[in-house]
């Protein structure tokens, strides 16, 4: 099937185009920009002006919420929301219930997502058994069902020999290690960040340096074992430093941020707002601006949904009790687009922390709308207002501290291999 | 900062809720105060019921044990005649039990108009306060480590009554602020009346972070943090702070933080002595310091139940 999208502004931050120009797909992949291929005849114009092209975007973390948590969110509905965001790529987290700790389950959700034939789903493998942090995951295994890294989750390793030892594995077949980096004993019962607001409000607190203290430890078993490791939803702006002194040694590390920690912050839990009780927690005003200083100076590779439906009961609760995180894939697009903006960035360098940056971190071919691509597209108004509201999101997931508040910039259309999956 | 504002004075400048001292107007407090100074007085005659709350149900719902704090809050219900129903709901936050809310709920269907509410998660009562219908009233009896409000509003009853003016109060608060939601219950309506030199003492595993920015002083060291205050208030130390690393030993706290005469001596000759209870003899406080002359622990208790009254009359007259 051929398609033609005429029209639109085509911004393809691998390339750096930006540009009002014709766009070609031919067989699932992108054939021309600009002139038509000779010969070519489209079974479908989608007509495109006042609109941006640019490669469907990719995310570092979306959980879908199967195996084990249908009640919160099914695989239908989250890549839906997926496709209603843009998203044509995304790595989803091994925290289901079960974990993904075996190619059987791996396997199945692979199968189930590509049925929907949808968003591409790369599951990020369990770095342990059940995540319990005692025995390894079978990452061959795993990788050979098609996980493309493991992952410990929100569950924070117990001890660093079996820390040691993940890398020292992995490191062997050449996997990444993707870590949220939080010592486990330092946040141990805290739900919210140190500092003011959560002395205000009698939360126990999380310090950043429990999240400090396990990047350095990170750090050291890097250079000592020669793991390529992925460290996952930084919140702290001090892990900046470490991150910025890693990388310069020349140490195969990368991170991301979560879209939330780019926009709210402490203050935004006052009240007990059980919807903004996220993991990572929201930290200082000051970590915030470093966070999106670091994000738009490259020294965080990328940003990332985070997304995670999580039904009413669990958060209509008291906060300490409540289940982190948010709702995100329908959030991703307008939320960067809201931080490119503010921190003066062009549209293509905005795109890329979503695109062009999360697809090398995942090492798979995506986030480029280069000849010969496959044709993941993602059209979208950049000038359209909407408000964030229940029915307005596709995913089962409405918990979103954003709530009620008017983002600006839709997706309209989605592509995957050139079949529209989301608009018409 | 803190969202509750809105949530517990209405538009009209009416108490809708008491779920924290904080945000709560100056002039809101003095008004709770002057309606406890009334209730002193009907605790002093032989009959010792006034009929305000004739008619109305009042709910103690207690999610973590409490029986001292929950009977205050009955006396202070009965004497205004109102019909009190006392649930002990002690649930894990793990249980699979029934959800607060459900509960609340439940005993919503059975015309309640006032919850007194104690539960160990910080935010429980506001939470229950957004969900309850328009009329019902919520009292926080402590969350967690966040908020209790009576017994910060009794605290400054007692404080007023034996020094009359905040103005130029020194007022010293010692031992566990951390987890101590009466202490911070203390700090918010300390500040709102004015006092200023307002201090927290104890070791730096027992002050939570950032606290001077809700406007007190931080002494590590007990003779310097106490020197010329006013009001000495000890808080009580949990026996099971010394499990963790929080603390070496009940005996090195004393010895560090426990109040004695010698150190009281520090304080100015009239200050008063102060401990929302239960107190711990011989942990926090010495006992010939809490049986002295400077010890107004037992009419804190008196106040305690007339601050209660003004409260439920405030909210619950119709």
């Amino acid at each position: 099937m051929n398609v033609e999208i005429r029209g639109a502004r085509i911004v393809d931050p691998a390339s750096g185009r930006d540009e009002k120009a014709s766009l070609w797909i031919a067989d699932g992949r992108i054939a021309a920009i600009g002139a038509a291929p000779a010969g070519f005849g489209a079974d479908e114009t989608i007509e495109a002006a006042g609109l941006v092209a640019c490669p469907g975007l990719v995310d570092l973390s979306a959980r879908l919420r199967e195996p084990g948590f249908e009640y919160k969110a099914t695989l239908e509905s989250e890549m839906a929301a997926a496709a209603a965001g843009g998203v044509t790529t995304l790595a989803c987290p091994p925290d289901t219930d079960p974990p993904l700790d075996e190619p059987g389950l791996v396997e199945m959700l692979t199968r189930r997502a590509s049925a929907v034939h949808g968003t591409r789903v790369h599951p990020l493998g369990a770095l342990t058994t059940g995540l319990r942090g005692e025995r390894l995951a079978e990452m061959v295994e795993l990788a050979e069902a098609g996980c493309i890294g493991f992952f410990q989750g929100n569950a924070a390793l117990p001890d660093n020999a079996t820390l040691l030892q993940a890398m020292r594995y992995a490191v062997t077949f050449g996997f990444t290690v993707w870590l949220r980096p939080q010592d486990r004993a330092l946040a141990a019962g805290g739900v919210a960040h140190e500092g003011e607001v959560a002395t205000r409000l009698g939360l126990p607190p999380i310090p950043a340096i429990a999240e400090t203290v396990a990047t350095r430890t990170i750090v050291e078993l890097m250079q000592a074992t020669g793991a390529r490791v992925h460290l996952a939803r930084l919140s702290a702006g001090a892990t900046l430093d470490i991150v910025a002194r890693a990388k310069a040694k020349g140490l195969p590390l990368t991170c991301d941020v979560g879209v939330h920690h780019l926009h709210l912050c402490d203050r935004d839990i006052a009240g007990f707002d059980a919807l903004a009780n996220l993991a990572p927690p929201l930290r200082d005003p000051s970590d915030r601006e470093r966070l999106r200083r670091g994000l738009a100076d490259g020294l965080i590779d990328a940003v990332c949904s985070d997304h995670t439906p999580v039904d009413d009961d669990a958060k209509l609760v008291p906060f300490g009790e409540a289940e982190p995180g948010a709702t995100g894939l329908e959030l991703l697009l307008p939320l960067t687009l809201q931080w490119g903006r503010a921190s003066g960035l062009g549209l293509a360098a905005t795109l890329s922390a979503i695109t062009t940056r999360p697809a090398a971190i995942l090492g798979v071919a995506a986030g480029t709308l280069a000849v010969g691509a496959p044709a993941d597209v993602c059209l979208f108004d950049p000038e359209r207002g909407w408000v964030v509201k229940p029915e307005a999101l596709a995913s089962q997931g409405k918990n979103t501290p954003f709530m009620g508040l008017e983002l600006t910039g839709r997706v309209v259309r989605t592509l995957v291999a050139g079949r529209t999956v989301h608009g018409a | 900062m803190n969202r509750a504002d809105g949530l517990q004075v209405g538009p009209d400048g009416r108490l809708r809720h008491l779920l924290t001292t904080e945000g709560l107007p100056a002039e809101m407090v003095r008004r709770i105060l002057d309606t406890a100074d009334q209730f002193v007085s009907v605790s002093e005659r032989e009959v010792k019921k006034v009929p305000l709350l004739r008619g109305r149900s009042v709910f103690n719902v207690f999610f973590e044990g409490s029986t001292r704090t929950r009977t205050t809050f009955e006396i202070a219900a009965k004497r205004l005649s109102a019909d009190v129903i006392n649930l002990n709901v002690a649930v894990s936050s793990t249980s699979k039990g029934e959800t607060l809310l459900d509960t609340v709920y439940n005993l919503q269907a059975m015309d309640a108009d006032m919850f007194v509410v104690r539960h160990a998660q910080s935010g429980a009562a506001h939470l229950i306060a957004r969900h309850v219908k328009p009329g019902v009233a919520v009292i926080n009896a402590g969350d967690g480590r966040h908020a209790h409000p009576t017994q910060g509003l009794l605290d400054m009853y007692t404080i007023r009554h034996y020094k009359k003016d905040f103005s130029a109060l020194t007022v010293a608060i010692v031992g566990d602020v951390l987890h101590s939601r009466v202490a911070r219950s203390q700090i918010h309506a300390l500040k709102t009346l004015g006092v200023p030199d307002v201090r927290v003492v104890g070791p730096a595993t027992l002050i939570p972070a950032a606290v001077e920015r809700m406007g007190v002083r931080v002494f590590r060291d007990m003779q310097q943090g106490i020197r010329d205050s006013d009001v000495v208030i000890m808080l009580r130390l949990q026996n099971e702070r010394m499990n963790g690393a929080l603390l070496p030993s009940a005996g090195e706290f004393f010895k560090c933080y426990g109040l004695t005469a010698e150190k009281l001596a520090r304080a100015k000759p009239d200050a008063i002595v102060m401990h929302p209870g239960p107190m711990n003899r011989g942990v926090e406080i010495d006992s010939p310091v809490a049986d002295g002359r400077q010890s107004v622990i037992l009419p804190q208790v008196t106040f305690g139940i007339a601050v209660r009254m003004a409260v439920m009359s405030m909210l619950g007259s119709p």
